[in-house]
């Protein structure tokens, strides 16, 4: 048999049989659009979480006072000893290390802040010059802290557009005073609408020289020291150096915490990745379902057309065609089903998309192709059983419409 | 030519044996026009099925065109069967979804043939049968004798040497009967073997030679007109 006529048969008997078709094809459907729409939505997810942690800069290194440990107690602790405070002379030494581009020292509070009548708390942050790039902070107007001694206390505040906007409704907020706590400030710069941090929005934030916000909060202490190497294979170094530098003026005591962002970053990658393919666990599920629905519908179908099998042996048909035209047709209906699932399921991805723009929704390469032959292969595993069934129907019997 | 020699097909109905064939001998030429008749159960179906090669004797040799076929396997059956032999029955057995047309086709289709091979002469075929006009229909949009007219017409496109007709006129009005006789009539006329099961003694009669059977035995093979 011709491999067009062969097709050309099965799809004639797939298009004839609408209902059964249609069940089949929906199936199939739901099940791949599960698994492309369920993976989509883990994926999505693992990128946006991605897309965060990039906005954070490349080649960061990050340093957290305190040490986490889950080996045991630290010796410190058990002396009634707490860590010491992570300090601007910390951040001083480290920007002295071999490989340390910039060093934005970061003490984070939250102050009332007012201009005129109007006051509302927000979040302020104390840093210098060098979080702009560091963070990949973007201005929309005005300048970003000056650079210079981290020391030098400036009265200047960059703040977040919708501060800007609330305080000084109608008005250009760059050059005027706001009170912040008991201190004034001069606002030089607003910042854009670029580079949200996790839960930090940079439109809500006000940003003021390190020294100011810790004579703001009363404390010398930092909340991070954010690092950014020269290259990246300094990374890893400067995390060495970092770790040494901050022992040696410590007292001896490895009291901190140094973090690359990339191994941060592969920490999340791991931990989304797994829920993918958790939510392709499940989806697969429908999958099977499908498989299972297509064999019983193939099934029943070779009962119904047992008088047909019977003449197409008495034609002089082979088991081997008999076998290939209800596989054909199991396959093509399963082909169509995928196609179908990968359609609804790119629908799905795009109207979420239109709802949620934030949330970048496509499905992985590996997903759409696991989804695509698991299909195909559930209608060749389970249309391969009705379909030798089919072929090893005794002639005599099937024409006389016996089984 | 036929050669049937000593065929037996037992069936086991429970723990009872039924012989469907009983020691069944019989040569039958090519061109030959033959005719089986006989009660319900008495193996005319059963020797119709062994002779199309659709069931296997559980003893006995069955040559077709002096080749042995009880050794062949089922593959080689299944294009012995595509090459030499045509059915026609009585409930026609068209496939519904296909047109008079890719009936007719389907066991050129079966065999690999091209298409533009095939084409001409599944025409030239339902020309030869007067159903030109109905190619593109179904069967459920045809007559009773047209149908049967497309199963002939669907027996022959392979050019087999053997036509078994079981009951062909079984389930057509008299008129409709004459016709798928006379055409059945015309392809031995031009040289291949007919053989027609029946229970009506009036086609039975058309034949040249009668075989009539009995619980599995052949009980009078009769040449020549009665």
């Amino acid at each position: 048999m011709r491999f067009r006529d062969l097709v050309q048969l099965s799809l004639d008997s797939a298009l004839r049989a609408r209902m059964r078709s249609i069940m089949l094809l929906l199936a199939m459907t739901i099940g791949v659009a599960a698994v492309i729409a369920l993976t989509s939505l883990g994926e999505g997810a693992r990128r946006y979480v991605a897309g965060e942690f990039q906005s954070l800069g490349t080649r960061l290194v990050v340093v957290i006072p305190g040490r986490s440990e889950t080996g045991g107690v630290a010796p410190g602790l058990l002396a009634g000893e707490t860590p010491r405070d992570l300090t601007l002379s910390d951040a001083l030494a480290v920007q002295r290390l071999p490989g340390v581009e910039r060093v934005a020292p970061l003490v984070i509070g939250s102050a009332p802040i007012s201009a005129g009548a109007l006051e509302r708390e927000a979040p302020v942050m104390g840093s210098s010059a060098d979080l702009l790039p560091v963070h990949g902070f973007r201005l929309a107007r005005g300048q970003f802290l000056p650079p210079g001694e981290l020391s030098r206390d400036t009265a200047v505040a960059v703040i977040g557009d919708n501060i800007a906007r609330e305080l000084f409704p109608g008005r250009d907020a760059i050059g005027r005073n706001i009170r912040i706590g008991d201190r004034r400030f001069r606002v030089i710069g607003i910042l854009g609408d670029q580079g949200r941090m996790i839960g930090m929005d940079s439109q809500e934030l006000v940003i003021i020289p390190v020294s100011a916000a810790q004579a703001l909060f009363n404390s010398e202490s930092l909340f991070r020291l954010l690092i950014q190497a020269r290259t990246r294979d300094d990374m890893y170094r400067v995390r060495a150096a970092t770790i040494e530098a901050i022992k040696l003026r410590h007292q001896g005591e490895e009291d901190v915490t140094v973090i690359t962002q990339d191994a941060l970053l592969a920490t999340f990658d791991r931990i989304f990745t797994a829920l993918t393919l958790t939510l392709a666990g499940i989806a697969s599920i429908s999958l099977a379902v499908a498989g299972v629905l297509i064999m019983n519908v193939m099934l029943v179908s070779v009962s119904q057309r047992t008088g047909e099998v019977g003449l197409l042996k008495a034609l002089g048909a082979t088991r081997l065609q008999i076998t290939a035209l209800f596989l054909t047709e199991a396959i093509l209906l399963s082909v169509a089903g995928a196609v179908a699932g990968l359609l609804v399921g790119l629908g799905v991805d795009w109207i979420v998309g239109k709802i949620y723009p934030a949330l970048p929704l496509s499905p992985p390469v590996w997903a759409v192709v696991l989804a695509i032959v698991v299909a195909i292969l559930s209608g060749v595993v389970f249309g391969l059983m009705p379909a030798r069934r089919a072929a090893r129907l005794d002639p005599v019997a099937a024409l006389a419409g016996r089984r | 030519m036929i050669e049937l020699r000593e065929i037996c097909r037992r069936f086991q109905m429970g723990d009872q044996e039924v012989r469907a064939l009983d020691s069944v001998t019989a040569r039958i030429e090519s061109g030959e026009y033959v005719s089986i008749m006989g009660p319900s159960g008495s193996g005319k179906s059963t020797l119709l099925n062994v002779l199309g090669l659709l069931d296997r004797p559980t003893s006995g040799t069955y040559l077709l065109d002096g080749r042995e076929t009880t050794s062949l396997n089922d593959e080689e059956l299944a294009h012995t069967r595509a090459r030499k032999i045509g059915f026609i029955f009585q409930s026609f057995h068209l496939i519904p979804r296909l047109t008079a047309f890719e009936n007719v086709e389907l066991p050129l289709v079966l065999a690999g043939v091209e298409p533009q091979v095939r084409r001409p002469r599944v025409q030239e075929l339902l020309e030869s049968l007067s159903l030109e006009g109905r190619a593109r229909h179904r069967p459920n949009e045809l007559s009773g004798g047209q149908r049967q007219r497309v199963a002939i017409a669907r027996a022959m496109v392979m050019q087999p040497a053997v036509l078994l007709a079981d009951e062909p006129t079984g389930n057509l009005d008299h008129v409709s009967g004459a016709e798928v006789l006379a055409a059945i009539e015309g392809l031995n006329a031009k040289g291949i073997t007919l053989l027609v099961v029946t229970h009506d003694a009036e086609v039975a009669g058309r034949a040249r030679r009668h075989i009539r059977m009995r619980d599995g035995k052949v009980v009078e093979d009769i040449n020549g007109h009665a």
